[in-house]
């Protein structure tokens, strides 16, 4: 009985890098999964040279105050960066410069099929470089990329109120979706363009207040490993809890060989960031009107068009949310299904068929062959509904017994039945649209 | 001697063909060398290197060409240059190559201007006497057993000593104006913002300013024409349009109101240094302008305030040149470094950071509303530049606290942001240089730089130069 006398208390940190064309406070290429040389999108700036001093990239702030809006956040009119100081050789400048006490934005939501998640806050800051370790003519190097170093990085944090594993994958999951829709961010999980981290902790089933500790997974790379990381987590400490121990404030690290998370440090080696304002940039101000023309720029989101299409055009939300990967594929379904219902075809159906791919994809062909296609699948598949009760009036004549045995429970008669009529239409049918009508015819002739 | 006479007048004499670039450079490369006790350069250019440079100068000189070209100069060595080594006057940055120029210097390049070298300073801008150097201790001309002040002593110096026509020194709590006034020249702090930061070697960011040494405010007018302006490199400098600051400089200042704050004249510093600055608030009344006592209380805690602040920031700055990427390692900061960087640190640190950190920066906004304040009740306000002359050879070193006080009359105008600029006033009994600081409103270069013409329209104190003990 593991489960059933603790829950879980989970939040999560998740930093996602920023395509913009430039790095954050510099005019460098930002494109460090793509550079063809190590320390080639590099400048006195990005690499902390002295004398050198950052300016603020204007759309990095913008991209992340719309998915602030996105996520149903308030903004901070009055902002600012500050600097997080922290020695590590991936770091030029000894500190990182990050947003601490006002944040771009705070208090929005997500909402995922296991419930919601409310968002703490979003605040944008600069990545680090890149640290390779790797043995050189027989010595062992730690060499250092600085591609990545001062790429925009957004981290966006919630409540706790995650409450199981599926729960934390499909919040991270719902968040990549928004970012990739907005176009602001390509979230290569593999590359580390989106890293998540768990904060963990167990509380009684029946109690409501937080845990006085918690635990940090950090640095994990896909949303399989974050599920059976936490899952791993539950585990270890309702053990521990059980056995009446306290659960030390920790960070740990995912191991996906052994399938176990590790200690990484503990709260005593914490580090004091010293946060200040960074006296290089100065506080952004903004206008509400700014901020409202950055919400009219927002795309109908894709909750919101999934939510309309199965209004509008009988779409499931869980088909919808397959093809709703960026606004192109929405704007491109939109029009599939807004000719499809302009000609009395189920869209639903439309767009299972090019989920199984038995009709080409409007990605591949445009909406209006795909259209075309499936309806010239349709003739050849469904039968014409008059013909088809005529034939069953055929063959229930010539056969008699068909309903007699019918009405007398001897139901399996209707296979009997069915192969009657099969046999005696045109092409290959849909078994199950013959079933419907003979069934039908049956029943209405008591 | 070509070195004395002023930027416009070297200009007007080479547009005659009266003189050369090549002579004017040779001065220059002979003073440095003469001079050379003084210690004021840590890097200097090659001589036949200067010399070529001067003739093709020489050659493409015509009458359109910026007032500063063929110039010789030199910047403190905490402007980074792709063709000298950087510093900032510390052993740390060693063998440091900076592979691109600061903003200021590139401007200056690009006017026709010869950089000749780079000076000698407190290492990191920490410190008002130029011993805390890795490179050696510079010399006061007036007194070579005296100090120069700092942090920027070496620009002063090669100023004061003729061996340029102007130097480009940086101010974070007094560096520009401290040396100017210990050497006898004038030093121009500037607003916060107004000159591009962009390649300083950073002190304490939200404090630091790029500035002129000059023998003149009129020769601080030129040069500041040419440095001022945004840079879209730093995001701190500002948009505003750059004043005229070259022309109309001798337009009256009758009527004009001098500000004396009650705390800059108590009677509790040098008298030789008090008395002085006095008779100079005298002789500007005599110009026809007016004073008014000013009573700002938060002058008194300037130097924490300062202290709290600067420090922090440097901690910061500093973090950087952990000897990963740098040559040489953490141990070879000097004390005085080292204890600003502990004391800045301990000061952000969890827990202390509210009562030290951020109670200084509450502290500066009550700064910076007293002199709003005092501003609306004048234009101008008087100050001594430091609360001493020179000093002798160690007796600041021995002293950190009497170090850090030397900053009592220059770090607020640091903390607020406004412009101020240190021109000779006279001369103690033992013949070392005095210097009056005039403090201007945000962005009133132009004002203050008119007063301190007018002034030295009337005085002769900047035309004094030191003879040079060979």
């Amino acid at each position: 009985m593991t489960n059933q006398t603790y829950q879980l208390v989970c939040g999560m940190e998740v930093h996602a890098e920023l395509k913009t064309a430039s790095k954050m406070f510099c005019g460098c290429k930002n494109d460090p999964f793509h550079a063809e040389q190590p320390n080639t999108y590099t400048c006195p700036v990005c690499l902390g040279l002295p004398g050198a001093l950052p300016v603020a990239n204007k759309r990095a702030i913008e991209w992340t105050i719309k998915l602030g809006l996105a996520l149903g956040c308030k903004i901070n009119l009055f902002s600012k960066f500050d600097r997080k100081h922290y020695f590590y050789p991936d770091l030029p400048k000894g500190y990182q410069i990050s947003q601490y006490d006002l944040p771009f934005c705070y208090d929005g939501t997500i909402e995922t099929e296991h419930g919601t998640v409310r968002i703490h806050r979003i605040h944008l800051e600069e990545d680090t470089g890149k640290l390779l370790h790797k043995t050189v003519a027989g010595k062992q190097l730690s060499l250092i990329d600085f591609n990545r170093s001062s790429v925009p990085l957004v981290e966006i944090v919630t409540e706790p109120d995650i409450t199981s594993a599926a729960h934390a994958a499909a919040y991270g999951k719902q968040l990549r979706s928004i970012m990739k829709y907005l176009d602001i961010a390509n979230c290569d999980m593999e590359q580390g363009g989106m890293r998540l981290e768990a904060n963990v902790s167990l509380r009684p089933a029946n109690e409501t207040a937080l845990p006085n500790y918690k635990t940090e997974i950090k640095n994990i790379n896909s949303f399989r490993f974050l599920e059976q990381a936490i899952d791993f987590e539950v585990q270890r400490q309702t053990a521990l809890l059980e056995k009446g121990e306290r659960i030390p404030q920790e960070t740990r690290g995912w191991n996906a060989v052994k399938q176990e998370t590790y200690p990484q440090r503990s709260k005593e080696d914490a580090e004091d960031y010293r946060y200040f304002p960074d006296p290089d940039i100065p506080p952004i101000r903004f206008t509400t009107e700014q901020i409202e023309a950055l919400r009219a720029e927002l795309p109908e989101l894709p909750d919101a068009v999934s939510r309309r299409w199965e209004a509008e055009y009988h779409v499931s939300r869980s088909l919808a949310a397959q093809v709703l990967e960026n606004q192109a594929a929405a704007e491109l379904y939109e029009t599939l299904f807004s000719r499809a219902k302009q000609q009395g075809v189920s869209a639903e159906a439309l767009l299972k068929n090019i989920q199984s791919k038995k009709v080409p994809a409007p990605e591949s062909v445009g909406a209006e062959k795909s259209l075309a296609a499936f309806e010239a699948l349709q003739k050849t598949e469904s039968i014409d509904t008059t013909e088809l009760t005529t034939i069953i009036h055929k063959v229930l004549a010539e056969n008699p017994d068909i309903s007699a045995k019918y009405f007398h429970g001897q139901k399996q008669i209707i296979g009997f039945a069915m192969g009657q009529v099969m046999r005696q239409l045109p092409q290959k049918s849909d078994p199950s649209q013959v079933r419907t009508a003979l069934l039908r015819e049956l029943e209405s002739s008591t | 001697m070509l070195l004395d006479k002023s930027i416009a007048e070297l200009a007007g004499l080479l547009r005659k063909r009266e003189i050369t670039i090549e002579q004017l450079v040779l001065e220059s490369i002979e003073r440095c060398e003469q001079g050379v006790s003084l210690n004021c350069f840590i890097s200097l250019r090659d001589k036949q290197a200067l010399l070529k440079e001067a003739r093709e100068k020489d050659a493409a000189l015509s009458d359109d060409k910026h007032l500063l070209y063929g110039m010789p100069f030199s910047v403190k060595d905490s402007y980074v240059t792709q063709d000298l080594p950087t510093t900032s006057g510390s052993r740390v940055l060693k063998n440091f190559i900076s592979p691109y120029t600061a903003t200021v210097v590139q401007k200056l390049l690009d006017t026709g201007a010869i950089l000749i070298g780079k000076n000698n300073q407190d290492s990191w801008g920490h410190g008002g006497s130029n011993e805390n150097t890795d490179f050696g201790p510079v010399k006061n001309p007036w007194n070579p057993a005296y100090i120069s002040g700092g942090s920027s002593g070496g620009s002063a110096v090669a100023v004061a000593a003729r061996m340029v026509t102007f130097s480009i020194g940086e101010d974070t709590g007094g560096s520009i104006r401290n040396p100017a006034s210990m050497c006898g020249i004038s030093g121009l702090k500037v607003t916060y913002g107004r000159v591009s930061r962009y390649g300083t070697i950073a002190y304490a960011s939200s404090l630091d300013t790029v500035g002129p040494l000059a023998k003149s405010a009129e020769d601080l007018a030129i040069v500041l024409q040419t440095i001022a302006g945004s840079d879209p490199k730093d995001g701190s400098s500002s948009h505003r349009p750059v004043d005229t600051y070259t022309e109309g400089l001798t337009d009256g200042v009758v009527g004009k109101k001098i500000g004396l704050p009650k705390q800059f004249f108590a009677e509790n510093y040098n008298p030789e240094v008090r008395s002085t600055i006095l008779a100079a608030v005298e002789q500007m009344k005599e110009l026809g302008l007016t004073t008014v006592e000013l009573d700002m209380p938060m002058l008194n805690y300037a130097i924490p305030i300062y202290y709290m602040l600067a420090s922090s920031e440097t901690s910061s700055n500093l973090a950087r040149y952990d000897g990963v990427r740098y040559g040489t390692g953490r141990e070879n900061f000097l004390p005085e470094s080292a204890r600003r960087i502990m004391l800045g640190t301990y000061a952000l640190s969890a827990g202390y950071a509210e009562k030290l950190y951020k109670n200084a920066q509450r502290a500066r906004t009550l700064l910076i509303d007293n002199y709003a304040d005092a501003f609306k009740q004048c234009d101008f306000i008087a100050a001594p530049t430091t609360p001493s002359p020179a000093q002798k050879f160690g007796e600041l070193l021995d002293n950190p606290m009497e170090n850090m006080l030397a900053d009592l009359f220059t770090a607020t105008i640091n903390i607020v942001g406004v412009p101020s600029l240190a021109v000779p006033a006279g001369f103690t009994a033992d013949k070392l240089p005095i210097g009056l600081q005039i403090i201007g409103d945000k962005f009133q270069e132009r004002a203050i730089l008119t007063l301190a013409r007018a002034y030295q329209d009337a005085t002769t104190w900047h035309k004094e130069v030191p003879e040079i003990h060979l």
